[in-house]
Formats: C-alpha cells, sequence, structure tokens
C-alpha cells in the first residue's frame, strides 16, 4: 500500500517519458492520473489507519543484507497528515500547471519524481532508504528551478542545491555516528530509537545532533539558514513554489521531530534553547523583513520563516521538556501544535502562491505589491481567497493556522512563557504585514493599469478551492486532524519521557 | 427540553446566512437583507425566550470536545446566564432594528449585498463572543468581531482614507489581543481550564492568586482596552467612523466596544480577586481618564460622527469606572442603556447625513423643521446621554457616580466634570445640527419609513430601559444581573439631584453658546487658546504613535530588510565566493604545480633521451670505439685502486 502511494507517481512520470511528446493532452492525463490515484490511495489509507495504533502498514524487506540496510515504509500520526497534504499539494499543483507548455514532458516527469522523492521522505523508516529520498527531491527540485524558473534560476538553483547538499553531508555523518555507535548495527529507525546508542556519549550525541541540526535548518529553513529560501522562491516557477513552501520546508521540521527528538532527547534539551532562540529569531524577524518586501512572492517567502519559527518553538519547547513528567502535558500540546502547524501552513502557504501565481504568470506579469491597488472592486473571487489565505495566515481564530498558532504557545507557554510572550509578538506584526498588503494590493482606488484582468478561472478556482474549504473546516473543528497527530505525539512523548 | 439547550441555533443562523449571501448574494430575497433580517430576527425572539426563562432563574452550560492534548480534552461550549441573557437581547434587538434601517440606508450600493453578509458575520462573531463559556471561544468571537469590523471600516474600501482607517482599527485592537492572549495562555497554564466557571473555582480555591492573578487580570483587561478604545489604544475608533453609518452604530457603538466592558465584566471575579482589588482600581482609573479625556475632545470636533465616537469611547471609559469601582451591576447596566440610546444617536446622525450628504456639523442647521422625526429621536437620545431624567442614560450613569462617590472619591469629581462635558457636547450637536438656519445649499428630506421607525423604536427604548434600574420598583436589574461579593450601593436622591443639575448646566452652557448666542464660540476658542490646539489634536496620540511607534518600526524592518539582503545573504555569497576562489587557485596550483610535475617528468625525459639519442649512431665502429673507451678506462680504474 505504501510502496504503491509513492512509486505510483514515478511509474506514471516513465510512462510520460515514453509517450510522443507532441501529444501534451495525453501526458498531461497521464500525471494527474498517477498522482491523482496516489491521492485516492492516501485517503483510503486515512480511513484505514487506526488512530492510536502506533507505525502501520509498515513494509519490511531486507535490502542489503551485508551493512543491515532494509527496505522500511510505515506511516503514523506525523507522517500520516504530511503525506496526504504531499498528494494533495501535488494533485493541485499539477491541475495548476495546466498552462506549461515550454519542455512538458521533462516537466511533469521531474514533478512525479520529485512527488515520490517526497512521499518517500515522510514515509521511510531506515536511514539508508531516508536519506536516499532526502537527495531524490533535492535533484528535481534544482531542475524545476533552473529550467522553468525567473530571471535568475540558474543563481537560485544552484544556491538551493548546493545549501541542501551541505545540510545534506552533515546528516549523512550524523546518520554514520549513530549507525557506528548501534549493537547490532543497524540502519532501522524504531530500533535505532528503542537502543538509544548514544545515550550517556554526550560528546557523540552533540555531534550527531548538530549534524541533523544543519541538516534540518537548512531545510526548514531556521534564521540565519534561510536566505536560500526568497531566491528560490522568486525564481521557482509557481507550482514548484508551492511544493517547496508546502512540503519541502516541512521536510526539515519532520525529521526534527521524528529523529532528533526520540533519537537524541538529551542532546536537543541541552541545546533546545538555542534552537528556540534561533525560532524566536525567525519569527519576529521574517515578519519584520516581510513587511519591508515589495514583491509578493518574497513577502510569502519571508512569512515562512516567520511561520516555520512559530513550528521550531514548538518542537524546541517539546526537546526541553525532555525527562520532566510534569511538563509532558505540555510537551505534548507544544509537539500537536508543531505538527498542526506543518499541515495549516502547508495549506495556507501553498494557497498563498497559487494566490500569486494567478496574479503573477498570466495576468499582470508582475509581483510588486505597490504596482497593483483597488483589485478589490474588479475581481471579487480572487479578493475573497486571497484576503481568507492571507487572514488565516495572520492567525485569525476560526481558520487553521489559528488553531495550530494557539496549540503552540498554550504548550510552550508552559516551558518557555518569557519566549512565548515575545513570540506573541510576531502576530502583530504578522496582522500588520498580511493587512498593509491586503490594502495595498486589493483597497483603495482601482489602479485603471489592470482594467483587463479577468478574475480567476475554473481551473484557479479548483486548485484553490480546496484548500479553502481546509482552511475553514479545520479552523472551527480541528479533531479530525488533530486526533491523528495528538496520538502520535502522546507516543512520542511517552518515548522521549 | 427547554429553549436553553437551543441557544447554540443562536450564532449559527446568521452564520449560515453569511455564506448565504456570499454565495447568492443578489439572487435572494431582498438582494440578501430580507435573510440576513430573518436570521437576526428569529435570534431576537430567541434571545427574548431565553431572557424569559432566565428570570425565572434557569442557567444552561454544555460542551463539546474541541481537541484532545494528550489525554486531556479542551473543551469549549456556551452558557446562558442573566450576564449573558442581556448581552444576547442587546445584540439581537439592536440588531435586528440596524438591518432594517441600513435597507433604507444602504439603498443603492454597488455593495449592498455584501454589506448584510459582513453584518451578518458579525452578528455571529459578537454571539458567539457573548454565549461563549470558555476564553478560547470567547477570543474566537472577539477576533471575529474584529474581522468584521475591519471589513466594514474598510467597506468603501476605494477610499483610501477607508482602508487605512481599517488596517489602523485592526492593528491597534491587535496589539491589545496579544496582552490578552498572554493573559489566557497564563490562565491555562496555570490553571489549566480555559472554562469561566472552572477558572472562578480554581480562584476561589487559591490556585491563582496574588501578583499573578493581577497579573493575569490586567493582561486580560489589555485586549478590552483595545477593544474597547480605552486609553492608550483609543484611536481607532474616531477614524473608524469612515464606515457605512449603521456598522458605526452596530459595532463601535452598541456592540463590538462594549465587548470589552463585557469581558472585564465575565471574568469580574479575577480582578476582584486580585489583592487590594489593584487590578480593579487600574480598570477604574483608565475608564475615569478615558472617560474625561475623550468628552473633552468631543468639544471641539465638527463631524458629526466623530462627536459620536468619543462620545461612545467617552462612555466606555464611564463603564469600565463603574466596573473598577465595585460597580459591577452599575457597569453592566450602562452597557445595556448606552446600547440602546448611541445606536439611537448614530442612527439618528445617519439619518441626518443621509439628508446632507456630508458629516460636517458647520454646513448644517435648522434640521428641526425638516426633519421632525429625526430631530425628535436624537433629541431622545442626547437628553438620555446627558443623564437627564428619566431617560435611559441617567439611572446607569448615576449609579455610576453614585459607586464612585462610595468608593473613589477623586473618580467621582472626574466623572460629574465628564457628565457636564457630556451634556455640552451632544447639545452643541443638536443645536448646531437642528438649531438656527441652514447654512448650505443642500436640499434635505426627511428619512423613509425603513429608517425611521427603527429610530423611534431605539427611541421608545432609550426613553423607558432605565426603568428596569430604577429604585421604586426594588432596582429589578440589580437582582437579575449582580456580583454578590459586590452589591450595590443604594439609591441616594441627593446625588442623583446633583448628578441632574450638573447635566442641565451642561444643557444650558451649550444653549448659551450656540442657541442664545450669548458668547461666540469663535471667542470661546480664541480665549482657549493652547488648550484648543490640544483638543483639536486630540492630545497629540496619532502624531505620538506615528513618531514613536510606526516609523521606528517600519524603520527596523527596512533596516532589516538590507542586513538580510547584504549581511546574512551576503555572508552566504562570500562562503561560494571563497570557495569559488578557492577552486581557481586549486586550478592554478593544479595547472601548473601538479600537472607542472607531470609535465617536468616528461619534459626531461624527453631532453634526457634527446641527448642520448646522439649515442644511437646505427654504425658498428662508434659502438667499438665506445666500447674500448669502456675497457680502457674499467682497466685504468682497476689499476689506479
Amino acid at each position: 500500500m505504501l510502496s504503491l502511494i509513492t512509486f505510483l507517481p514515478l511509474a506514471g512520470g516513465l510512462l510520460i517519458l515514453l509517450l510522443p511528446k507532441t501529444n501534451h493532452a495525453l501526458m498531461k492525463n497521464v500525471s494527474l492520473l498517477a498522482s491523482g490515484a496516489s491521492f485516492v490511495l492516501s485517503l483510503a489509507l486515512l480511513g484505514m489507519y487506526q488512530i492510536g495504533g502506533g507505525m502501520q502498514f509498515q513494509e519490511l524487506y531486507r535490502w542489503i543484507p551485508g551493512i543491515a540496510i532494509n527496505y522500511h515504509l510505515g506511516v503514523d500520526g506525523l507522517s500520516l497528515p504530511l503525506v496526504v497534504l504531499t498528494t494533495l499539494l501535488s494533485v493541485l499543483s499539477l491541475i495548476y500547471s495546466w498552462r506549461i507548455d515550454l519542455r512538458l514532458k521533462e516537466y511533469l516527469f521531474l514533478f512525479l519524481l520529485l512527488e515520490t522523492g517526497m512521499l518517500g521522505v515522510f514515509l521511510a523508516l531506515d536511514f539508508f532508504l531516508f536519506y536516499i529520498f532526502w537527495e531524490v527531491t533535492l535533484v528535481p527540485m534544482f531542475f524545476l528551478i533552473a529550467i522553468w524558473g525567473g530571471p535568475r534560476r540558474e543563481y537560485a538553483a544552484i544556491k538551493f542545491f548546493l545549501y541542501t547538499l551541505v545540510g545534506s553531508l552533515a546528516m549523512l555523518l550524523a546518520i554514520l555516528i549513530l549507525y557506528f555507535n548501534s549493537d547490532p548495527r543497524t540502519f532501522s529507525v524504531p530500533e535505532l530509537i528503542r537502543q538509544q546508542p548514544l545515550a550517556g556519549q554526550p560528546l557523540l550525541a552533540a555531534l550527531a545532533f548538530w549534524g541533523f541540526f544543519l541538516s534540518f535548518a537548512v531545510k526548514v529553513p531556521m534564521w540565519p539558514f534561510h536566505t536560500w529560501l526568497p531566491d528560490a522562491h522568486v525564481e521557482a516557477p509557481t507550482a514548484g513554489s508551492v511544493i517547496l513552501a508546502g512540503i519541502l520546508l516541512k521536510m526539515g521540521t519532520y525529521g526534527f521531530v521524528r529523529f532528533s527528538l526520540p533519537l537524541l532527547p538529551e542532546a536537543f534539551k541541552q541545546y533546545a534553547v538555542i534552537v528556540a532562540v534561533l525560532a524566536l529569531l525567525g519569527i519576529v524577524y521574517g515578519a519584520l523583513v516581510a513587511m519591508a518586501q515589495t514583491d509578493l512572492k518574497k513577502l510569502v517567502a519571508y512569512s515562512s520563516v516567520n511561520h516555520m519559527g512559530f513550528v521550531m518553538l514548538g518542537v524546541a519547547a517539546a526537546a526541553a521538556a525532555f525527562g520532566e513528567p510534569d511538563k509532558a502535558q505540555a510537551a505534548t500540546t507544544a509537539l500537536n501544535g508543531a505538527v498542526f502547524e506543518m499541515v495549516a501552513h502547508g495549506i495556507i502557504t501553498g494557497a498563498l502562491f497559487l494566490i500569486v501565481g494567478v496574479i503573477y504568470d498570466h495576468r499582470a506579469h508582475t509581483r510588486g505589491v505597490d504596482e497593483f491597488g483597488g483589485l478589490g472592486s474588479r475581481l471579487p473571487v480572487y479578493t475573497g481567497i486571497s484576503t481568507m489565505a492571507m487572514l488565516a495566515s495572520l492567525g485569525l481564530p476560526g481558520l487553521m493556522g489559528f488553531v495550530a498558532e494557539f496549540l503552540i504557545f498554550v504548550g510552550s507557554f508552559g516551558i518557555f512563557p518569557y519566549f512565548t510572550a515575545v513570540a506573541l509578538t510576531g502576530l502583530v506584526f504578522n496582522a500588520a504585514m498580511f493587512l498593509w498588503t491586503i490594502q495595498r494590493i486589493f483597497l483603495g482606488p482601482f489602479n485603471e493599469r489592470w482594467a483587463h484582468l479577468p478574475d480567476m478561472d475554473g481551473r484557479e478556482k479548483l486548485s484553490l478551492v480546496p484548500l479553502a474549504v481546509l482552511m475553514l473546516i479545520f479552523g472551527i473543528y480541528p479533531r479530525p486532524l488533530l486526533d491523528v497527530i495528538n496520538a502520535a505525539m502522546a507516543v512520542l512523548v511517552g518515548v522521549v519521557r | 427540553m427547554s429553549v436553553l439547550a437551543y441557544a447554540w441555533i443562536i450564532p449559527v443562523l446568521p452564520f449560515i446566512a453569511f455564506w448565504l449571501i456570499i454565495f447568492f448574494g443578489r439572487r435572494l430575497p431582498g438582494e440578501g437583507a430580507y435573510v440576513a433580517i430573518g436570521a437576526m430576527g428569529i435570534d431576537a425572539l430567541l434571545s427574548i425566550a431565553i431572557l424569559s426563562q432566565v428570570l425565572d432563574g434557569a442557567t444552561y452550560q454544555a460542551n463539546i470536545v474541541w481537541a484532545m492534548l494528550g489525554d486531556r480534552a479542551l473543551e469549549v461550549g456556551y452558557q446562558i446566564d442573566p450576564l449573558t441573557a442581556v448581552m444576547l437581547i442587546v445584540v439581537t434587538v439592536v440588531g435586528s432594528l440596524i438591518f432594517i434601517y441600513s435597507i433604507g440606508y444602504m439603498h443603492g450600493d454597488p455593495r449592498y449585498s455584501r454589506f448584510f453578509a459582513y453584518m451578518s458575520l458579525f452578528a455571529a462573531s459578537m454571539l458567539t463572543l457573548v454565549l461563549a463559556n470558555n476564553l478560547l471561544l470567547l477570543y474566537v468571537g472577539w477576533e471575529g468581531v474584529g474581522l468584521c469590523s475591519y471589513l466594514l471600516i474598510g467597506f468603501w474600501f476605494e477610499r483610501p482614507s477607508a482602508a487605512r482607517a481599517a488596517l489602523k482599527a485592526f492593528v491597534t485592537t491587535r496589539i491589545g489581543d496579544t496582552f490578552m492572549f498572554v493573559g489566557i495562555l497564563l490562565v491555562f497554564f496555570t490553571l489549566g481550564t480555559l472554562q469561566f466557571d472552572h477558572v472562578f473555582e480554581a480562584v476561589e480555591g487559591g490556585a491563582l492568586a496574588g501578583p499573578l492573578l493581577t497579573l493575569a487580570a490586567l493582561l486580560l483587561f489589555g485586549g478590552a482596552v483595545g477593544k474597547s478604545a480605552q486609553l492608550p489604544l483609543h484611536v481607532w475608533l474616531p477614524d473608524a467612523m469612515e464606515g457605512p453609518t449603521p456598522v458605526s452604530a452596530l459595532i463601535h457603538a452598541a456592540t463590538m466596544v462594549a465587548a470589552g466592558v463585557y469581558l472585564v465584566a465575565r471574568t469580574y471575579l479575577l480582578f476582584f480577586g486580585s489583592p487590594g482589588h489593584e487590578a480593579l482600581t487600574v480598570v477604574a482609573w483608565i475608564g475615569g481618564i478615558t472617560a474625561l479625556m475623550a468628552a473633552t475632545i468631543g468639544i471641539v470636533q465638527d463631524d458629526i460622527k466623530r462627536v459620536m465616537a468619543y462620545s461612545t469611547i467617552s462612555q466606555l471609559g464611564y463603564m469600565m469606572l463603574g466596573l473598577g469601582v465595585l460597580g459591577f451591576t452599575a457597569g453592566v447596566f450602562h452597557l445595556m442603556t448606552h446600547a440602546f440610546f448611541k445606536a439611537l444617536l448614530f442612527l439618528a446622525a445617519g439619518s441626518v447625513i443621509h439628508a446632507m450628504h456630508t458629516n460636517d456639523m458647520k454646513e448644517m442647521g435648522g434640521l428641526a423643521k425638516v426633519m421632525p422625526w429625526t430631530y425628535g429621536t436624537m433629541l431622545v437620545g442626547a437628553l438620555a446621554l446627558s443623564g437627564i431624567p428619566p431617560f435611559a442614560g441617567f439611572w446607569s450613569k448615576d449609579e455610576i457616580l453614585l459607586e464612585a462617590f462610595h468608593h473613589n472619591r477623586p473618580l467621582f469629581w472626574i466623572g460629574l466634570v465628564g457628565a457636564f462635558i457630556t451634556a455640552f457636547y451632544v447639545f452643541r450637536m443638536i443645536f448646531l445640527t437642528f438649531g438656527g438656519q441652514l447654512r448650505s445649499a443642500a436640499r434635505p428630506h426627511e428619512s423613509p419609513r425603513v429608517m425611521t421607525v427603527p429610530l423611534v423604536v431605539l427611541a421608545a427604548f432609550s426613553a423607558v430601559i432605565g426603568f428596569v434600574g430604577a429604585p421604586w420598583w426594588d432596582n429589578p436589574f440589580h437582582h437579575f444581573v449582580e456580583f454578590e461579593a459586590a452589591a450595590g450601593v443604594p439609591f441616594d436622591l441627593s446625588l442623583a439631584l446633583l448628578s441632574t443639575a450638573v447635566a442641565l448646566a451642561g444643557i444650558a452652557a451649550a444653549a448659551a453658546v450656540y442657541y442664545w448666542k450669548v458668547v461666540s464660540s469663535a471667542s470661546l476658542r480664541r480665549a482657549a487658546g493652547p488648550l484648543y490646539g490640544l483638543l483639536a489634536h486630540k492630545y497629540y496620540w496619532d502624531e505620538l504613535y506615528g513618531f514613536a511607534v510606526i516609523r521606528p518600526t517600519l524603520w527596523i524592518s527596512r533596516q532589516l530588510r538590507v542586513f538580510d539582503l547584504y549581511a546574512i545573504d551576503g555572508a552566504v555569497n562570500a562562503v561560494g565566493i571563497v570557495f569559488v576562489w578557492f577552486a581557481r587557485l586549486y586550478r592554478l596550483f593544479d595547472l601548473y604545480v601538479v600537472d607542472g610535475l607531470v609535465n617536468l617528468v616528461g619534459w626531461v625525459t624527453g631532453k634526457v633521451g634527446g641527448v642520448l639519442r646522439f649515442g644511437q649512431t646505427g654504425r658498428p665502429q662508434s659502438y667499438l670505439l665506445a666500447i674500448a673507451f669502456g675497457v680502457i678506462v674499467l682497466v685504468i680504474g682497476g689499476i689506479l685502486r
């Protein structure tokens, strides 16, 4: 089941390679079918998933027995929401990419390869396998930016690639440290969590922790490793930005929760304050820098830095509570919030990048916040959805972002009260930043330069409305999603404790 | 099952109306207006049914699990008690009347349906806020009304001033909300619950006490300061008058801005329980100073809606003052009466604006004859606001002053001065608008029935609603909405006479200047000199914030952007460049050193070979010669050794 979900997109991609180059419609349909099937299967997975049943649907095969490498997949309350998010955003991005016709065959193949890579990252339970998937995601994203990107695409693509690669190497080092200290030697993540090979070896644990940290922090991205993000976003094609912000960034935070927390709890606790401070810097700094941006895409990119800061604050708080049973409740809450924020940010920011794409790709061909004005009177649907997504992003209650932030703050307040109070100022800056943006683009007198601009068409609505609906549903009643996450986080905190 | 168990329908109805109007808009009956009014009307009937049951002593509470956190459930729900019942009546009755009025006022607006959609969303949020039995749901409603306020202030967003005012309102209140959020976190962290009755039990049990309780109360009050436009976060409310007048009446006078007062009343135990009532003292002083300061600004405003806006700030200050001086009932009572007479005043002002197409009172005058209904009803509102018996405002304001007299004498005097000024500015407005002769070329007319009927209904309420708190029926309101530990002070005739006399003096003073013109307002202005300047600039609050908050924030934001671009990203690029340089260096090394060595070996070998080649002649004689030489050398060598 899990293998099917993971490799269906790749199979579709390979099939596309065999198709005639001129038949665009066929290639698009195949790509949609492949990722759509993967999405439907992931929904079925959601239906069959037992809440609180631990790691499920596991697939375990011996792969390279000589050095104890297995093909091992599994899904739990942490990865399940991210898997569904991945398949959903992939389908929506493909729907949105309908207008692409430059080197379509390669585009679709790379896109589907990317989807397989991301799904594999979230499902792999063997470090070797995980590392392969992690690297697999890098290559298609590099080409998506470098071929279909904006004017500075090569610079951005290489920066993205190198930055991530340096991180990956540090992670490889950390993985090897774990491997060579395990007994019997293994790459299996559950087995390593059980063994705790680095317990009582603070130096090695610290080395492994910072190895993982570098890799994940670049991916998140945490302050000050964030500058690849605005460049990559600005240059990437719309669908690439959606996937980048919606899912690739989550791989970093996922790594912290999945590996750093249970594998190296003592080291993480030791350095939790540092991580929290960096998260805090990301929150306040990200919001303030976003406020000064005039490029809408950069603005959204910096707001991602801000939101991922919230996630990391929650994770750091949970790490700091390791070994203190009276703080377990707060730690669980903070982690719930962090994981919920991963999903929420995926949906909201995914929507925001689609929104930028709608105005930039086929209409105005500019993203200058100050070049618009008064669009609210001519493009009511676009204005409505944009406003909703921005309000969700600034944490308005009743929409998804609020639930996530509320849980993070409630949890981390019990562990880092002062940090949390500082982080809350980020909410004011966020509100000011997004509302000011709304004011500049949609309010005020209508700028006649855009008199010819049509409102959203059917396909754009199809790619955005599902996200808007999800923001609202989970904002009002988060339980369906939160229960899944909560069970896994309770187990995790139990392990960490 | 009693109707209380179905009270959750109350916020749901306008919420459904909102979505219906958003999606179907003009295709709905009355272009959506009837849907919105229908939802509000049903809500009003439900609220009346609820009130009648609560009057019989019924209360109700219900919860659902909203989130599981570990093994602990976070529940949200609603409750019905006297305070909620009163608020429900205020919101739904005043709301229904304002909705009906809006049919006339908004007639012909290009976004007519949208207006009713936003108003419905507002009603849904406000009713959620009022019904919530916990801080989380209250906060949800709280931000929801803030959003609607934002959308409705900026309703005519083509006007840059409206767009700016909307932004200002949201961000300013959000600053207060951030404090409130920290307060909520503090409560949850300390007590592990957000449900009001659990929180109160815990506070009574001493689980949250001392300075921490004061801190929690004051943090929550931070939210109230923002929402209720108290000092120092009051600056957004006057600008909010950019919205359509029914919005100002419903949101920025009767209901939403009163939410801060409601919050303090709802969590009164936290304030009351703080050591030495410290938190209450803060509330009282903030309220008292706000009441006086806003009233003084109200004197110099020429925009009829801005007079009303400052009046609202001032009256909200009175409510806070009342709550702060242990007058729990007095504060809530004033909230209720104020909702009716201030909604009336705003709608009447709207009727005037509708006729004159301007807000400027200098261009009005003599409207009493042209607009008799508007004039009559507005006069009732003005008398109620001034505190003239038997109109509603008298009873509630008198109670607040009475409580202040007994518990905080300096604030009593501040309140009394404020009462004089209140009567002065509101009658200044009446005289400027309705008295004398028309001062412009406009052709005003009375507003349509759909607008005047709500005015008459509100005027009737404003005239009589105060009797529910009158002493001669044993003050029923006191027994209905009460906080046991802070029982009200009994009615005091001499104080009532004093406050009435002060109000009458205020009216007389206004008449002297603006009706009989004993003194001209221009000479007063000259006499006041710098004081007038201070008032006209609203005590320079906006300038202060522009200078001390907004500009520094934007400056920091721009500096950080530069820092990000050049310092952080510069460092990243520098690393890249360093590696590229290294690579070039390696290339040179490779080219000249490593490769050079290789080439050198090759070159040397080649050269050596070239030299040796001369030996390879291919002639036997040469070889024989060489061998002979070799033998000779060996022989000589052997001999010499």
